[in-house]
């Protein structure tokens, strides 16, 4: 009788959210019906509440993919907001099921916490802003330049082996805090200003007259951002990992959330299959095979997700970048679906 | 022999003179009296006018009150941002709390406050029932409407509770918890049973040891890893858990400071009439040693209230945590968000602590029975 009871109890005072030990998250999401998503506290474009306290953002539109791949429903997603120093103990004590949370991609963090990196989302990096009067176009020029930059970071170092390697000068102008380095920046203490580029085109509505500036195309560090799994689960890994490419290759395609319906009759066959009107591509994931189309028509492409939330028609105004397609000169490569 | 001149009436007094009465009297007396003084006072008027007139300018007269998103807010003069406050309101208040459920917060505020004004007032009658409602039953009753998840109710998880509700929240099971809590712990520390008194001065040293940040950390980032695989406690449970002991030690100290205040002879005069130990606490001790320490009590509440603001670190949104957060929505990024973001949060701190602090001194003033 106790022993029949206790656990219940146990759970129902304390509000314990149990899931099977074994790893099999995506049959544990599918047994609780959403999809937990390790997010970020806040971080302008990747993911913030908007006027009514829905979640938006990068980030958070990759969480609702993977939630339409295995529900078909972009709001069976529960976010859990967590800092920096929370969120990989809330991945590996089973708390969320995926952390898509700009986390930079590292061997240590391959290798050493128990998690895998599911692919490069967002490739971020260090990078330059300076005001448009400077009238110039390249970090190139920036030789003899004062710089603000927040001091005991990678990106003060950065800063520092980056001019040695071109043979330049600097005066750095370094501050503790990040907002103090934007004052500073914003009274005219320094030329430029210095820290991840996706900082920069945040930091940059902080301005008094944002439309002044101007971020500089070089990337001087590597940051790539990617969504995190725990390992041990090849399987969710795929399907984690597949959401991102399905979106990439959908825009290298030219399918858009508006015109999917349209693509499913399409007579190109790489079409089909991302979309699943042909073969079995879904099932052997444990989807169903048009999880695909599903992903598109509910979230939309990459292209999509980062115009809708970074891209230059946003406050953000962030240029694709190292982000546009590998057939546009960027980074972003999806591997077919076949 | 006659006097030449005698006055027969006492001449009229004439009136002081007029440096030493009305409006310039009082100036003399109170702010130029002597050179050292008047620097004094010119130095603080010259601090009140740097401080106060910029402030009114930001807060009031360069502020922006009316506007749909961030282009509102951008220029080069440009004082608080209050249309960001009013777009963000509900937030504020309730977090991510559904907007439809909102009413069952709503309930549960008028409900806290219909019962806390009358138990504070003292002149209103039914203190006994009134008290039980509002330590017992209530706390049951507000569990019931804010959680959810039965008797029709839709499940609200605490992770999308947020705003002033999580401030509340937490400052009010801290309060409630620590105070009998710190009672037994001081009346346990205090006592000649060796176990309790070993386990009082352990729990004590324990929690007065670490930091409130430390404590909010081991229950959101440690504890997950010593729980078996998959199980997982509510997030905001655990703070609440953490909080509670934490304030309790304090609370307890500043009891046994109560405590030892009390003279021997109220003690020996309680057994004298054959009262038991419970009997003599409740009756002759504790209410004067309570009494004599409401300052520090209400030092601990105010402390405990501002404290509440920690929990933004581990990921829970309080007043200040929501309103941070909401500053990264691109739509209301400007230079002076932050500011305005931070000038609410202080209105509303400043209003709770100043409230509670103004009870205390009127509470102390009405329960100094002895020294008047």
């Amino acid at each position: 009788m106790t022993n029949k009871f206790l656990p219940w109890l146990v759970a129902a005072a304390l509000g314990v959210a149990a899931t099977a030990a074994q790893a099999d998250t995506l049959a544990d999401v599918k047994a609780k019906g959403f999809l937990q998503c390790g997010a970020n506290t806040g971080l302008l474009g990747f993911g913030s509440p908007d006027d009514k306290g829905e979640w938006k953002g990068f980030d958070v539109d990759f969480c609702r993919a993977i939630a339409v791949a295995i529900f078909n429903d972009p709001t069976k997603v529960k976010f859990t907001p967590l800092t920096a120093k929370e969120r990989f103990t809330a991945l590996q004590s089973g708390e969320v099921d995926v952390l898509v949370r700009n986390t930079t991609w590292t061997l240590s963090r391959d290798s050493q916490m128990g998690l895998i990196f599911a692919g490069v989302n967002y490739y971020d990096g260090q990078g330059f802003m300076v005001r448009k009067s400077l009238g110039i176009s390249s970090a190139l020029e920036l030789s003899g330049a004062s710089v603000c930059v927040q001091t005991g970071t990678t990106t003060e170092l950065n800063l520092a082996d980056y001019f040695r390697a071109n043979g330049m000068q600097f005066n750095p102008v370094v501050f503790e805090k990040s907002d103090e380095v934007v004052q500073a920046y914003d009274a005219g203490r320094c030329d430029a200003f210095t820290t991840d580029a996706s900082g920069l085109y945040a930091e940059r509505l902080k301005l008094t007259n944002p439309a002044d500036h101007m971020v500089l195309p070089e990337i001087i560090s590597k940051e790539p951002l990617g969504p995190v799994v725990r390992q041990g689960d090849d399987k969710w890994l795929t399907i984690v990992k597949w959401t991102h490419y399905v979106m990439l290759n959908a825009e290298e395609a030219g399918v858009t959330s508006a015109n999917v319906e349209q693509m499913k009759t399409s007579d190109n066959p790489d079409i089909k299959r991302m979309l699943g009107t042909e073969g079995t591509f879904g099932e052997p994931m444990g989807l169903t095979n048009d999880w695909g189309a599903n992903v598109i028509a509910k979230v939309g492409n990459y292209g999509e997700v980062f115009d809708r939330n970074v891209g230059p028609e946003t406050p953000l105004g962030i240029s694709r970048g190292l982000n546009a397609l590998w057939t546009k000169g960027g980074l972003q490569y999806g591997p077919p679906v076949r | 022999m006659s006097v030449a001149y005698v006055r027969e009436t006492p001449a009229e007094a004439l009136p002081p003179p007029s440096t030493a009465v009305g409006a310039i009297g009082w100036l003399r007396a109170n702010l130029f009296n002597g050179w050292f003084n008047t620097i004094l006072t010119l130095v603080g008027f010259y601090l009140v006018y740097i401080i106060v007139v910029p402030f009114l300018e930001f807060a009031i007269f360069d502020a922006v009150w009316t506007g749909e998103n961030r282009e509102a807010c951008i220029g080069p003069e440009v004082g608080a941002c209050w249309p960001f406050v009013w777009a963000k309101f509900g937030q504020f208040m309730y977090g991510t709390y559904p907007d439809p459920q909102r009413w069952r917060v709503d309930l549960v505020a008028v409900m806290f406050i219909a019962s806390m004004v009358p138990l504070a007032i003292p002149g209103v009658p039914y203190k006994r029932w009134n008290a039980i409602f509002f330590f017992a039953i209530f706390p049951v009753l507000a569990f019931i409407l804010l959680v959810g998840g039965f008797l029709g109710l839709e499940l609200v998880e605490t992770a999308r509770w947020g705003g002033l509700l999580v401030t509340i929240v937490v400052s009010y099971v801290g309060i409630v918890a620590s105070l009998p809590l710190g009672v037994l712990l001081a009346l346990g520390r205090r006592s000649k049973l060796p176990i309790i008194k070993t386990f009082s001065v352990v729990f004590i040293e324990f929690w007065r040891g670490v930091p409130l940040i430390t404590v909010l950390f081991m229950s959101s980032v440690m504890l997950p890893l010593f729980l078996p695989d998959g199980v997982s406690f509510d997030k905001l449970l655990r703070a609440l858990i953490g909080i509670a002991l934490f304030s309790s030690a304090y609370m307890a100290e500043v009891i046994r400071g109560g405590l030892q205040a009390i003279p021997k002879g109220q003690y020996e005069a309680g057994q004298a009439v054959g009262l038991g130990y419970w009997q003599s606490m409740r009756l002759i001790i504790l209410p004067q040693a309570l009494k004599l320490v409401i300052p520090g009590i209400v030092n601990s509440f105010i402390s405990l209230l501002k404290d509440t603001s920690l929990v933004l670190i581990i990921g829970i949104f309080d007043l200040l945590g929501i309103i941070q957060r909401n500053f990264t929505d691109a739509n209301w990024a400007t230079p002076v968000t932050s500011h305005t973001g931070y000038l609410f949060a202080g209105l509303i701190f400043w209003m709770l602590c100043f409230g509670m602090s103004r009870y205390s001194i009127f509470m102390e003033r009405r329960l100094d029975t002895s020294r008047r």
